[in-house]
């Protein structure tokens, strides 16, 4: 990975305090384009907080950053019409069709009819999809449910999409699968911005970051960070850095 | 605008796909109408009593016969002595007893006086009052046909007369009040549930990190509610006129519009309760325990205001559906024009202006 490639996410000491509490302490990093980066901490660590200043919802304390080219304390409207986010709880509406569901997203992210319309059938058609296009989402197993909640969350063709902790509660194959479309995603050019509690999940990014207590202990490829901690794989990486840890569960 | 249809098509697709709530939103109103219409009511109908007749005369048969052809009362023939009539009432067969005096027609001709007793059953005071008030105005009537035969000298007619309400019809303070009570809660409760539900969900994360802007979220799930409002709006001034033969005396433009402003009141106060709550329950306790209650017993509707005590009174004036219910009884039965309620009105945009203004602040602080 070289800084010869586009910067998407660009963090410069970005500080998040709730009172005395320091949730999120003076985070640095950056994302290129078309990457697939994992952000990793325990529970506690900071993970959400540093996810919500980033895609706007949350208002950062101190520092500077920019998503796609733009300011995150003036121009989070810009900055929402070009990420995408599925949320850590389920997050399409259970009482609507899987067609409504599409409709109405497409519809807030301002797509045209025609547009909507098109990619609506070419993602029926991708998900296998075809006879539970007009069932209610709340009728779907969770593993189809999570897929469509990924595939409704770029279907306005974001710049970055940003997952939290998508593949909670759901069996390995449909893990495997999930990771087939964010690397399809990635492909497409659409950088991945994904928090995990998996281990084997973040050796399929690109790079990750480590979050212990608030701070980023640890960031570069699952490889070179293996090589710098002589450790064998990721999960013995993190159990390292996050023993230390005073908060959490 | 695109966002903003898509949006409301949503929050449509939600309460139609919700058949039971959605037959409580239609339904509740009516129900609630036609049991306070009809069935709690002070009015009494076909009451059960006695007349004990010692004097059986021309103007005691004419009293009787005008107390039975009034659908107040029936008649009770089997009795006919004085400890059947105790017994009656001990059994609760009767409601109210009337005993004339032996030589009723003598004593009224000669010394133009006349003793007519009136018992009746106070076990439950408010009826026996309205009972004996039915009674006194029967014979009334009647003494007042005589005297206009009879051109009697000194003879003082108190003439009691009820206005706007001739008949003491339970409908017309049910009516204003459950049109004060369901609006607000189906305005209130329903938007608030909405709203808070997709905090519950995580849905609202979602649309926060939208370009949906957070209040056009809030507008689209106003609206449907808006429009179920007025439908039950609609279907209880029907009921009211056909069915509970309520009439509407005022403009009925002025009805419709300070029923809209009081339906934006509630509307504001709902989205007030979800910028406070965090789930759909509490939303509901808060709706229910905070609004239905208040409605209930400081509006004016179910208890008179000027019999409370000072503090209630003074915390009465915070209850929107007072002022409401004010407005709807001088517009609809007294049928009173802006220039009496203009105030009433103020003071309902006032308290919807101030709903709104404390939401913004708590929305903006949410994030």
């Amino acid at each position: 990975m070289t800084s010869e490639k586009e910067i998407v996410i660009k963090t410069d000491n970005l500080t998040k305090k709730f009172g005395d509490f320091i949730a999120a302490n003076e985070i640095t990093f950056e994302v290129f384009k078309g990457e697939i980066f994992g952000f990793l901490g325990a529970n506690g660590a900071g993970k959400t907080t540093a996810m919500k200043m980033l895609i706007g919802i949350s208002k950062p304390s101190s520092g500077k950053a920019t998503i796609a080219g733009f300011d995150v304390y003036k121009e989070t409207e810009k900055i929402k019409k070009s990420i995408g986010y599925m949320s850590q709880k389920f997050s399409l509406y259970e009482d609507l069709t899987i067609n409504e569901n599409i409709q109405l997203f497409g519809g807030i992210y301002g797509l045209s009819d025609d547009e909507i319309e098109k990619r609506r059938s070419e993602l029926i058609n991708k998900l296998n999809l075809q006879n539970e296009a007009d069932k209610l989402v709340g009728s779907l197993p969770l593993g189809w449910k999570q897929k469509l909640a990924f595939s409704i969350a770029i279907f306005h063709t974001p710049k970055i999409v940003f997952l939290d902790e998508p593949t909670g509660g759901v069996d390995p194959i449909t893990r495997r699968q999930f990771w087939d479309m964010i690397y399809e995603a990635s492909h497409n050019g659409i950088t991945v911005f994904v928090t995990t509690h998996y281990m084997d999940e973040a050796e399929y990014c690109d790079r990750v970051s480590i979050m212990v207590d608030g701070v980023i202990k640890a960031l570069d490829s699952p490889a070179e960070l293996k090589k710098q901690f002589k450790a064998n794989s990721m999960d013995e990486v993190f159990l390292m850095l996050a023993r230390d840890a005073k908060r959490g569960e | 605008m695109k966002q903003l249809i898509t949006f409301i098509k949503k929050e449509f697709h939600h309460i139609l796909r919700d058949t039971r709530s959605m037959l409580v939103l239609i339904g509740l109103p009516i129900v609630q109408l036609l049991i306070f219409g009809f069935a709690i009511t002070t009015e009494v109908r076909n009451a059960n009593i006695a007349v004990l007749d010692n004097s059986k005369d021309e103007v005691t048969q004419g009293i009787i016969t005008k107390i039975e052809s009034s659908q107040y009362f029936d008649i009770d023939r089997s009795i006919t002595s004085n400890d059947q009539i105790e017994k009656a009432f001990k059994s609760g067969k009767i409601k109210l007893a009337v005993i004339f005096q032996p030589n009723f027609q003598n004593e009224l001709s000669h010394s133009n006086k006349a003793q007519l007793q009136i018992i009746a059953d106070a076990t439950d005071p408010n009826q026996a009052t309205t009972l004996t008030n039915y009674l006194s105005s029967i014979v009334r009537d009647y003494q007042n046909e005589l005297n206009r035969q009879n051109k009697l000298p000194y003879t003082i007619n108190t003439e009691t007369r009820m206005l706007y309400n001739p008949q003491l019809k339970g409908a017309y303070t049910s009516v204003p009040g459950v049109m004060g009570m369901i609006l607000l809660l189906i305005s209130a409760m329903m938007t608030s549930i909405a709203i808070v539900r997709e905090k519950e969900l995580g849905t609202m994360e979602i649309l926060l990190v939208s370009p949906m802007k957070p209040w056009l979220v809030v507008i689209s799930k106003v609206i449907p509610y808006f429009i179920i409002s007025l439908i039950n709006v609609a279907t209880i001034l029907i009921l009211s006129v056909f069915v509970l033969g309520l009439p509407i005396e005022g403009s009925l433009f002025l009805l419709i519009a300070s029923t809209v402003i009081y339906i934006f009141c509630a509307l504001s106060l709902g989205i007030l309760i979800s910028t406070v709550t965090e789930t759909q329950q509490a939303a509901m306790l808060i709706s229910l325990l905070g609004l239905m209650l208040p409605v209930v017993m400081l509006s004016g509707y179910a208890f008179p205001i000027a019999n409370m005590p000072t503090i209630l009174q003074i915390l009465s004036n915070l209850v929107p559906a007072k002022w409401y219910i004010i407005i709807i009884k001088n517009v609809m039965i007294k049928g009173i024009g802006i220039e009496q309620i203009w105030k009433e009105l103020l003071i309902l945009l006032a308290m919807t202006g101030t709903f709104l203004i404390i939401s913004i602040k708590r929305f903006k602080i949410r994030l």
